[in-house]
């Protein structure tokens, strides 16, 4: 106990660096994502060997990607760059099919309907397309969010880690207390991130919220 | 790395590339089996029954969460040893959740106008499960097992961290030299291994899975 209130600005500084490591890959992720399944639905050939392709992506290992990266890009290989780079690969490469089956769960008569009263294309997308998807899409964020969260950590093994340096840290030290500080407080920025995105999608999707169910006028 | 990679003293040996794959898939192996042994029983018994479905399910989500780094560490301390088993702990308590879920999923997913027809036909409830339930349910306890094979692979690299053999080594040994060939050479490796575990259980989910579940 004494070990964490010594601690404490070191702590918050890798606290602070994980949430930077862990949500700016989503968003990177989500940006890339939308416009990439967005192409994937309007050119359908292209839906599969996309999500094939993010399903082998996805399937790397963390620690792999962590060092390939600096290799294929020239980046330097202890750079949180590689970090950002690794993770917004894997957020893309989940997202993508749950933005393609959003997307493709518009229901086709209301599509028409947004072309018949005058929506262009990219008007369709904002206001009415992504809209409907986002039950879809918040499903896959979730899942990306939670998973960025806890590999981050990783990172430590090639000295960027985020809270992941507090294992590394009392593994060196043969100390238990910094990792299950580590262990704890990644839990909980993962089950507060997952909460958020629960709230945003609520406001998102204000519709969603009604209980009864609208009775429709004959 | 490709000086590395094709340097054949670099392949054979106690230290060399064949024995480093062997070592990486012996503690893959032997986790997932473990975790296998575990998880299926208690995934069944929850899907079979429908009791416990929420700790099946939450196990899961909260699972996705857990740093697997860190739960190597602490298994590390708390056993106060490094080594073999140590590692095995913590990838075995990768391994459990995924597998528990996805099979609780896959028997809970099969429609009960199937299972009430099963009854009908008077089979009992160890033939529902065998014959009915877990045919039905193969695609997803197969996909769980495979997602469970990628967490260990992965995390079986991070095992030289505290000392034991496997691809990681390379990283590791590659990233206290400064020698980067070394790393790029075992995170290289460590990838196709994922990605052949990856097809080998696609090949597993195609074989096995009934031909009635194909149509449609």
């Amino acid at each position: 106990m004494r070990w964490i209130g010594d601690n404490l600005g070191l702590i918050w500084e890798q606290l602070r660096e994980h949430i930077y490591l862990a949500i700016i890959p989503v968003i990177l992720g989500l940006i890339i994502s939308v416009p990439l399944g967005y192409v994937a639905t309007r050119y359908s050939w292209l839906a599969n060997p996309l999500i094939a392709f993010g399903g082998l992506l996805y399937s790397l290992p963390s620690i792999a990607l962590f060092i390939v990266i600096p290799a294929l890009l020239g980046t330097k290989v202890l750079s949180t760059i590689n970090i950002i780079i690794a993770l917004t690969l894997y957020t893309v490469s989940l997202l993508i099919r749950n933005v393609i089956d959003g997307l493709r769960s518009v229901p086709p008569d209301v599509r028409q309907s947004a072309i018949a009263v005058g929506y262009g294309p990219l008007h369709r997308l904002v206001a009415v397309d992504l809209p409907i998807a986002v039950p879809v899409i918040f499903a896959g964020l979730r899942v990306v969010t939670v998973a960025n969260i806890s590999m981050v950590s990783v990172g430590a093994v090639i000295g960027i880690g985020g809270l992941g340096e507090l294992f590394t840290l009392g593994f060196q030290k043969d100390f238990l207390t910094p990792v299950v500080v580590g262990v704890v407080l990644s839990l909980a920025l993962a089950l507060v991130a997952d909460l958020i995105l629960v709230s945003l999608q609520r406001v998102l999707t204000p519709w969603a919220r009604v209980s009864t169910p609208v009775v429709e006028v004959a | 790395m490709w000086q590395y990679l094709t340097d054949s003293y670099n392949w054979s040996g106690n230290e060399g590339i064949w024995a480093r794959i062997l070592q990486h898939l012996w503690y893959t192996f032997a986790a997932l089996g473990l975790s296998v042994v575990i998880a299926l029983p208690i995934g069944l018994r929850i899907g079979h029954t429908r009791r416990g479905a929420f700790l099946a399910i939450n196990l899961g989500n909260a699972a996705r969460a857990l740093p697997s780094l860190g739960l190597l560490m602490i298994a590390v301390l708390l056993t106060n040893q490094i080594g073999f088993l140590p590692v095995l702990i913590a990838l075995v308590a990768l391994g459990i959740p995924p597998i528990l879920a996805s099979t609780y999923a896959g028997l809970s997913g099969v429609d009960p106008a199937t299972i009430d027809a099963a009854r009908g036909m008077g089979m009992t409830g160890r033939e529902i499960l065998t014959k009915v339930e877990i045919p039905i349910g193969l695609p997803l306890i197969i996909s769980g097992i495979r997602s469970a094979t990628l967490q260990i692979v992965s995390t079986a690299t991070i095992a030289a961290l505290v000392s034991l053999g496997g691809l990681g080594r390379y990283v590791v040994d590659g990233l206290k030299l400064r020698d980067f060939p070394q790393m790029f050479t075992g995170a290289l490796l460590v990838a196709l291994l994922a990605i052949v575990l990856d097809a080998v259980f696609a090949l597993i989910g195609r074989i096995t899975v009934s031909e009635g579940l194909k149509i449609g």
